[in-house]
């Protein structure tokens, strides 16, 4: 009987126009074929209640198969459309008393507890932090300097990345590798009184990974670089950044991983950002990508501000933290991400 | 106190200094620590029994203390102190007929008796990286270490070593193998001794063989083997690595049998239960974790806030699903009895009565075992 029905229809290739017009029939010269449709509309719900397993994809026949889909498609959107406007109705009505907004479920809200997040007030995470690695910068005994090189032979994004970072960040030089192991660089940095080693790797030309290791024996993270913009690439960007230095924001750092995390990157600046310098680093933690933008910022007036972003921009991923300094092959491990395992439930974060 | 430290199964030692005991049946842990001055140098480096019925736990520190921790009373009862900092961290702590057995890094071998100061000391070599006790000849010893080859000591001899092992063979480029034993274990019943070593190997070592090198050597992922141990049931062993990775290798062939999922950091401490299926790792994760080593599958995960360096299981029964079960068991035959008293009383309706009580039971059983049967499942 479906078959029978559909035998029926017409043939004719019908253009995307008069489908896409909306269902009370036009006067467009097509009458005849959306009369034919229409009876056939009418007929068809009552032939599709029958078999209940019936879907639109098991029609053979591509243009038919399309214009069923497109039917079906229209017919859901005016419900959805009825729906909305009768919910706005019932709301209206109710007035004062009508229920509050649901809040749309996004993978943030729904995001699996995690048990390591830091209480503030617990005392053994706050020893803990109080005596780890960071503790020397933490307690103001050192001042960051950072060394910033990467792998072999960069090609000239690497490069330029590399001067901007420099620029960003205050007291940092930018050194050529020249093909030296890491593990003998280490301790010559150690010696001259560098705190931090930050390596960009490079892959066909551009910078995708970096090694940031805290000296003289903290840990080491290694991060995937994604999305690298450079400064010409900026959009509305404001002048070059000064030699101040910035003061730095740490968003969404809540676990203890995360915490690490934000330690080692609030460990790159120097104490005291220069308010002068209106100028504004930021780490921003969501879904386990850190985002790094630079902005200067002006405040208009005591409630509105501007910001202008300068400077390079790049997300980072945590693929280890590696308890010691470089050492990939003996070093232990504090955390390694293992994709399969992350890959099990899509609400589940670490940092 | 008393009463946590009765109840905890697992006691892990962490980088705080902290000793912390957990509780699986009750699925808390608690921290024992003196006073509320920690400090990084009472980082805990090994954890051993102070008697054969468990009831002590010894605390070996960074600074060279060593601690006796009471079950019972769950206090610290007394402070011994073994070496200085200066002398290295303790990596093996034993207890023999009263004496207390340390060994640190730069290989000194002490044997401290009660009530005298003056100790047995063996020079173990430089760089050891553990010492362990053999469980049935409690006057055995065995250390390895960086370029420090496995070495079996009788304390009553301390002189010589009883086994000094060989390297291997130079392997295809005709050049040294690099030696670096971190752990080692004697299979009960025999004399042999299985080592992990830093460069991802598993080496099984006989003294009673006329050949010093290896009978058997497995290989497992590319990362230093950290921790290692042997499981009741025998001819397999559980090892650990620096990337949180933890296998049971198979030691008639050498293969391995399967990975244990969960860590995310390296492993630190690992410890399989003497009689049941089950395996306690703690690592830099500061998560500890127990694993079925049947189906391979977590039992229990525990958030511990420090990074944890050792981990010392109680030979007692660890969860409480065991116990559970056998109660409810008991209530349900109690009731059954009660209901059979009740109809029993009741003259006129005797037989029917006898007939549902019957059904009751068994309908009753059935549930019992399907309910211990969705526990199983859900874990």
């Amino acid at each position: 009987e479906e078959r029978a029905v559909r035998l029926d229809k017409p043939t004719k290739k019908k253009t995307k126009k008069p489908k896409k017009q909306p269902k009370p029939p036009h006067e467009n010269g097509n009458d005849s074929m959306i009369e034919k449709t229409e009876p056939e509309h009418v007929d068809a719900p009552a032939e599709f209640s029958f078999p209940p397993t019936f879907s639109v994809s098991e029609i053979k026949n591509k243009q038919r198969r399309h214009l069923m889909f497109m039917k079906l498609k229209q017919e859901k959107r005016k419900q959805k459309v009825a729906m909305k406007k009768k919910k706005k109705k019932e709301r209206d009505a109710l007035g004062d008393k009508a229920p509050p907004k649901e809040v749309p479920k996004t993978i943030e809200n729904q995001r699996v507890y995690d048990e390591t997040t830091v209480n503030p007030e617990d005392e053994e995470v706050a020893f803990d932090e109080g005596t780890d690695e960071f503790s020397a910068y933490f307690n103001r005994l050192t001042n960051p300097k950072v060394l910033i090189t990467t792998s072999d032979r960069p090609r000239g994004r690497t490069v330029r990345f590399c001067n901007q970072l420099a620029t960003v960040i205050p007291d940092a030089h930018v050194y050529y590798r020249r093909g030296l192991a890491l593990k003998k660089v280490i301790p010559q940095c150690i010696a001259r009184g560098f705190t931090y080693l930050m390596v960009i790797n490079e892959d066909r030309k551009v910078p995708n990974g970096m090694v940031l290791c805290h000296l003289p024996d903290g840990p080491t993270a290694h991060f995937k670089v994604s999305s690298v913009r450079l400064r010409k690439e900026m959009k509305r960007r404001g002048k070059d950044p000064t030699e101040h230095s910035p003061e730095v924001i740490l968003n969404n750092f809540t676990t203890r991983l995360g915490h690490s995390m934000g330690r080692l990157f609030a460990a790159l600046f120097p104490h005291d950002p220069q308010f002068v310098g209106r100028q504004v680093a930021t780490f921003h933690n969501q879904r386990d990508f850190i985002f790094f933008r630079f902005h200067r910022y002006i405040f208009k007036n005591e409630k509105r501000v501007g910001i202008q972003e300068l400077g390079p921009r790049f997300t980072l991923k945590l693929r280890s933290l590696q308890k010691g300094t470089f050492d990939s092959k003996f070093g232990e491990y504090e955390w390694v991400l293992k994709r399969h395992e992350n890959d099990v439930c899509r609400r589940r974060f670490n940092l | 106190m008393a009463d946590k430290s009765q109840v905890c199964s697992v006691w892990v030692g962490s980088e705080t200094g902290i000793l912390k005991g957990v509780s699986l049946s009750k699925k808390q842990a608690f921290n024992f620590c003196e006073m509320s001055c920690l400090s990084r140098d009472q980082e805990v480096c090994v954890l051993g029994w102070g008697d054969e019925h468990e009831t002590e736990v010894l605390v070996g520190s960074v600074n060279g203390t060593v601690k006796t921790f009471s079950t019972e009373k769950g206090i610290f009862t007394e402070t011994r102190q073994c070496g200085e900092s200066t002398q290295g961290r303790f990596t093996g702590i034993a207890v023999t007929d009263s004496a207390l057995i340390t060994c640190v890094e730069t290989g000194l071998l002490r044997v401290w008796k009660e009530g005298s100061t003056d100790t047995v000391e063996i020079n173990a070599g430089t760089n050891v990286c553990r010492m362990r006790q053999n469980p049935s000849q409690r006057n055995q010893v065995a250390t390895g270490g960086k370029e420090n080859g496995l070495k079996v000591w009788d304390l009553e001899r301390p002189e010589t070593p009883i086994f000094t092992s060989k390297n291997v063979r130079n392997d295809w480029l005709d050049m040294r193998v690099p030696e670096w034993v971190r752990d080692m274990s004697f299979i009960p019943d025999s004399d042999k001794i299985v080592t992990c070593t830093g460069h991802h190997q598993v080496r099984v070592y006989d003294p009673a063989s006329p050949q010093r090198r290896p009978v058997l050597e497995a290989h497992f992922g590319e990362y230093p083997l950290t921790a290692l141990s042997l499981p009741a049931n025998q001819d397999s062993v559980v090892v650990g690595n620096t990337h949180g990775e933890l296998a049971i290798l198979d030691l008639r062939k050498g293969l391995v049998r399967g990975c244990l999922k969960g860590l995310a950091g390296g492993v630190r401490g690992l410890q399989c239960h003497p009689s049941l299926p089950l395996v306690a790792t703690c690592g830099l994760d500061r998560f500890l974790r127990v694993h079925s080593l049947e189906d391979r599958s977590l039992q229990h995960k525990v958030y511990l806030k420090s990074r944890l360096n050792c981990v010392l299981l109680s030979s007692k029964d660890l969860e409480l699903s065991g116990s559970a079960v056998t109660g409810d068991v008991e209530e349900v035959k109690e009731e059954g009895g009660e209901v059979d008293e009740v109809w029993d009383t009741m003259e006129m309706i005797n037989d029917q009565a006898k007939k549902r009580a019957t059904d009751e039971e068994e309908a009753v059983v059935p549930g019992v075992e399907k309910t211990t049967k969705k526990r199983k499942v859900v874990k």
